[in-house]
């Protein structure tokens, strides 16, 4: 089996783009593949804990919660992330901080990278 | 594994969204990744400009003085600080009516590279080259 590295940088709120980068992942760490998320950009505003699905809306962390307990790596950059006024000690439980190198050093192992723009 | 290349084509202008700037903060941090590698594995990216990701990259940007943030100008000048290979497409260049004179170039800082103006199918090369291609 391989690996996935998807970069995610659009915000969850507003397009489908987040929804089907999360389902591309369950799809495939369900196959059997190792995969690894970043997130960059609007992107980090959906790791912050507490979400309330409303149906108007996309959500990230009941997803979120699910794909890490399926063993997908979750990383949100730090930076992006605190810029938006989210701190750790509120983020989804699970999901890892760290800077850009880590999205590089995922790739480095990767078979694959999907690079999934945002706004 | 030891050296994987990337190209990092950015193709959307950097006052048109974050992830253009996104694209070379990304590439600048292939400086520290090796603490996350083993030894001897490294990644080389190359950053290239193409199509309307060619517009604002002009030197005498005054962001920090009018917004307080940071200007493209200064991110191109710490790329090439931090010995990154900077592709700029030509044709594109052309396209604008933007003189090749008027991008930044990193002396002031010390900087040994220098921003690469070269035809598309330089950039075509270092697409193929890469392991990877990244589009922002």
């Amino acid at each position: 089996m391989g690996m996935l590295t998807i970069g995610c940088f659009p915000g969850l709120v507003g397009n489908m783009t987040y929804d089907f980068a999360l389902k591309l992942a369950d799809a495939a760490v369900t196959k059997g593949h190792k995969v690894n998320i970043w997130f960059s950009g609007n992107a980090t505003g959906s790791i912050k804990a507490h979400q309330k699905h409303l149906k108007d809306y996309s959500t990230g962390e009941k997803h979120l919660k699910a794909l890490i307990e399926k063993g997908v790596e979750i990383c949100t950059c730090e930076a992006c992330t605190v810029a938006r006024g989210i701190m750790k000690t509120e983020g989804i439980e699970g999901v890892q901080w760290n800077a850009m190198h880590w999205y590089l050093a995922k790739i480095h192992a990767s078979d694959r990278v999907l690079q999934i723009g945002g706004e | 594994m030891g050296d994987v290349k990337l190209a990092f084509i950015v193709q959307k202008p950097q006052y048109k969204g974050e992830t253009s700037r996104l694209a070379i903060t990304h590439a600048i941090s292939y400086q520290t990744v090796e603490i996350l590698l083993e030894d001897g594995d490294t990644v080389t990216p190359k950053l290239c400009f193409i199509g309307e990701g060619v517009l604002g990259l002009q030197g005498k940007q005054n962001a920090m003085e009018l917004y307080g943030i940071t200007s493209t100008e200064s991110h191109m000048k710490n790329s090439l600080l931090v010995d990154l290979d900077v592709l700029i497409c030509k044709e594109d260049l052309a396209k604008y009516g933007i003189s090749e004179s008027e991008m930044p170039d990193a002396e002031d800082m010390g900087a040994d590279k220098k921003i690469q103006i070269v035809p598309f199918a330089e950039i075509q090369k270092a697409m193929e080259e890469a392991k990877h291609v990244l589009f922002f």
